[in-house]
């Protein structure tokens, strides 16, 4: 079954559902957000690693469920729909997939207990400017006997205000452009000649940049091999695709339940504004383009644990979705609800914050449209 | 899927698959082509002698209209030997034995609100062919307001008289018998509507076609002048043909639904070699206009997507889920999805797609065109999308109607 969700899978989902509607609902987000924390909330975190999600696709034998990704699509796209700023999609995904897949056995037995249990979060810096274009990266990493030395800056990276634990994209031979000569270093936050830089965002997520100013890396903490890091690079990104997709599509949903229940309560001319056809219309549209997007992003996490040979295709097509999805949702949510759509205590604004960062993190529509066209030979 | 772990069905895949390979003729696994479409009927040519010969063994299993009872011609199949049925089909390429609007529309109603002797009547002549039907619904003063229909059926003693026009008759001028909504109550609008069969040779009909921008005529125009009925061809309830047309429009959606508006044209270049063709490619053989390259992938993702979601569908029917909410996308997405297809077709082909006939191009250049100007229609037809869009609007998203 591609489509269909287990029993176990479900009971996660409405698990994930009902924890993110008590613990982590949107009034929970505007306290947070009206106290400063810039997304960062250790004790909600320590909360979900209880319930067992930092080790959804951790093997058993290092302390997680293996529970695999269609149930971890679950708890994203629960947290999606009130926007809970945690880092379960950089942590209990992309940091578990990239030490899964290129980790040595040493490297899975240190590091992932540790995740499964909540004590360390992880982040990927990949990008330098101000797009997401991984190949080019130009980050420098030398060999110096026994370790690498790494100088240059990332930019954006989510859950890099939070995170313990950096798994950061070098070049360590070719050019910017080359997906040759790539290597992912571990680096510890607490580490000489790193700064970790704060950054403030839209979305009240928060994420940081950072310079690494001749950082000693030992040869221990390397992910996968020297110059082949894009092999588990790409995959990874496939993940983090997919996985953010899940969670645009929850927040997307959410957007379109508040909307719809608006349009169904508010009246003008003595009428309940839902009964305006050209409102029915593209609510009508909104819900279609959910449904379609729906089943993207359902495919591309059952094409994850079936390890289907058409992942990257997929994630491309989920991730582009998703976008276009969330952006045309969070539009209509402020334009059907009118002047208070426009106001901060409403929650409009919300969604729509979150939507522009969900949207340009790993690429918006247009790089997964070229990367779909590459992928597709035209 | 049982397969593997019910004995019977393994046995059943393995007649099945014995009899096709003993009775599919070699021709009908090449892809169909366009003029080899049979749609039965007495006026059916057979342009290949393979397709009749295929569409007779077909239909002497019911295999036609697997899941139909035997009683009336149908195969008698489950849920579960139909599938195998059809993958099997699948797997030897076979092309369909018949299309039909028998079939697809009148058929399942007809089982459903049609007594023990109209079903004996009718049924077995959908399942072999033998009659071609066409629709009696839209007339020139109700289209999205089918319910607004005014062609008269009045109730002469021993026989029903009817007067009145339709318009977008699909294939009028070559079918055999029409469903007709007909008035049989004035006083009332949806309450007064019954659904009623006749022969196309019945004296006082007449169609005639009506040429497209496509320049093709599919559809026509029917007129009934003083047409007489035999009583015992009205089906359901007097004025109680609303409910069957609406089920049988249900039926007419779900088959458009399922072929995606001939997405599944067989035997035309996919979009991406159409356009590399046409634009030709950079060194690295990409498509050398990036914008349409960018346009072309938002076209093909929304290909895949649609593709995904009648996937999805089908599985969550199977498995009990309810889908209507999916189903009621269906429509509006498949129109869209395949103006946007034909549409690139013709900008990627630039000059060459804008030939209507004549030299100097080729046969699917000249086919380009007129296949986006068809598929204006499918917005049109079955339903506008609008109409479509207020249907979700209403019934899936609860939202009211406006008062006065």
């Amino acid at each position: 079954m591609t489509f269909v969700l287990t029993e176990e899978q479900n009971m996660l989902k409405e698990a994930a559902r009902d924890f993110t509607a008590e613990q982590l609902s949107l009034k929970y987000f505007r306290e947070k957000r009206n106290a400063g924390a810039n997304g960062k909330d250790p004790e909600s975190w320590n909360s979900m690693a209880e319930m067992g999600w930092a080790g959804v696709l951790i093997p058993e034998e290092f302390g997680g469920s293996e529970f695999g990704y269609v149930g971890l699509g679950q708890v994203l796209e629960a947290q999606g729909r009130t926007l809970a700023p945690t880092p379960l999609l950089q942590t209990a995904l992309i940091g578990v997939s990239a030490i899964v897949l290129g980790g040595s056995d040493e490297q899975k037995a240190t590091l992932l207990p540790k995740i499964a249990e909540g004590k360390i979060t992880t982040a990927l810096a990949v990008d330098e400017t101000a797009h997401h274009t991984p190949a080019n990266t130009s980050l420098k990493a030398v060999a110096t006997g026994g370790a690498f030395t790494l100088e240059g800056k990332k930019t954006f990276v989510a859950n890099g205000h939070f995170a313990d634990l950096f798994i950061l994209v070098a070049r360590t031979s070719g050019e910017p452009g080359d997906t040759n000569g790539l290597t992912l270093f571990m680096i510890p936050r607490e580490t000489d000649g790193l700064t970790v830089t704060e950054l403030n965002t839209l979305d009240y997520h928060g994420a940081a940049n950072l310079t690494l100013d001749g950082v000693v890396v030992p040869n221990a903490d390397v992910l996968g091999p020297v110059d082949g890091g894009w092999a588990i690079l790409e995959p990874v990104l496939d993940r983090a695709c997919i996985g953010l997709a899940a969670e645009m599509l929850g927040s997307s949903e959410a957007a379109f339940e508040m909307t719809h229940e608006y349009l169904q309560t508010r009246k003008q001319f003595g009428q309940l504004i839902g009964s305006f056809q050209s409102l029915q219309h593209r609510a009508a549209i909104m819900f279609s383009e959910m449904e379609q997007t729906r089943s993207c992003i359902a495919a591309a996490l059952n094409a994850l644990d079936q390890g289907s040979d058409d992942i990257s295709e997929l994630a491309s097509l989920a991730k582009a979705r998703a976008s276009k999805l969330v952006h045309l949702v969070s539009n209509e949510t402020i334009q059907m609800h009118g002047g208070i759509g426009m106001t901060d205590e409403h929650d409009s604004g919300f969604y729509i914050k979150r939507a522009r960062v969900q949207e340009a993190l790993y690429g918006g529509e247009g790089y997964h449209r070229e990367r779909y066209a590459d992928l597709l030979g035209f | 899927m049982a397969d593997g772990m019910d004995p019977a069905l393994d046995a059943f895949r393995a007649e099945t698959r014995a009899w096709l390979e003993e009775n599919c003729p070699p021709s009908m696994r090449t892809p169909q082509t366009e003029d080899e479409v049979v749609w039965g009927g007495r006026r059916e040519k057979f342009k290949n002698p393979e397709s009749k010969l295929w569409l007779e063994r077909m239909a002497s299993k019911g295999w036609t209209a697997p899941t139909w009872p035997k009683e009336y011609g149908g195969g008698g199949l489950s849920k579960d030997e139909n599938l195998i049925l059809q993958q099997e089909l699948k797997r030897i390429e076979a092309r369909h034995a018949l299309n039909s609007f028998g079939l697809w529309m009148l058929g399942p109603v007809l089982l459903e609100y049609a007594t023990h002797e109209q079903k004996l009547k009718f049924i077995p002549d959908i399942v072999n062919g033998k009659i071609r039907w066409c629709q009696g619904y839209s007339e020139p003063g109700a289209g999205s307001d089918l319910a607004g229909l005014q062609t008269k059926c009045e109730d002469k003693g021993d026989h029903w008289l009817i007067n009145g026009q339709k318009v977008w008759t699909s294939y009028a001028d070559e079918a055999d018998w029409i469903f007709c909504l007909v008035r049989t109550d004035t006083s009332v609008k949806h309450e007064g509507i019954s659904f009623v069969l006749f022969d196309m040779e019945s004296e006082g009909v007449e169609a005639r076609p009506i040429k497209l921008i496509s320049g093709s005529s599919p559809f026509c125009e029917t007129f009934f002048n003083d047409v007489k009925v035999p009583k015992d061809q009205l089906v359901g309830r007097l004025n109680g043909g609303w409910e069957i047309a609406k089920r049988l429009l249900q039926y007419e959606r779900s088959n458009i639904s399922a072929t995606g508006f001939g997405s599944a044209r067989s035997g035309s270049p996919e979009l991406p070699e159409i356009a590399k063709h046409y634009v030709g490619t950079t060194a690295d053989g990409k498509l050398a206009d990036a914008d349409m390259r960018s346009r072309l992938a938002d076209v093909m993702m929304a290909d895949k997507a649609f593709k995904l979601t009648i996937a999805r569908s089908a599985e969550q029917a199977k498995a009990g889920e309810e889908v209507g909410h999916t189903a009621s996308i269906i429509k509006y997405a498949a129109a869209k999805l395949n103006q946007a297809k034909t549409e690139f077709t013709v900008e990627a082909m630039g000059a060459q797609g804008l030939g209507w006939e004549g030299e100097g191009y080729s046969e699917h250049e000249l086919m380009a065109p007129k296949a986006m100007l068809r598929a204006k229609a499918n917005s049109i037809e079955g339903g506008t999308s609008e109409i479509n869009l207020n249907v979700v609007a209403k019934r899936v998203l609860g939202l009211k109607d406006h008062k006065g």
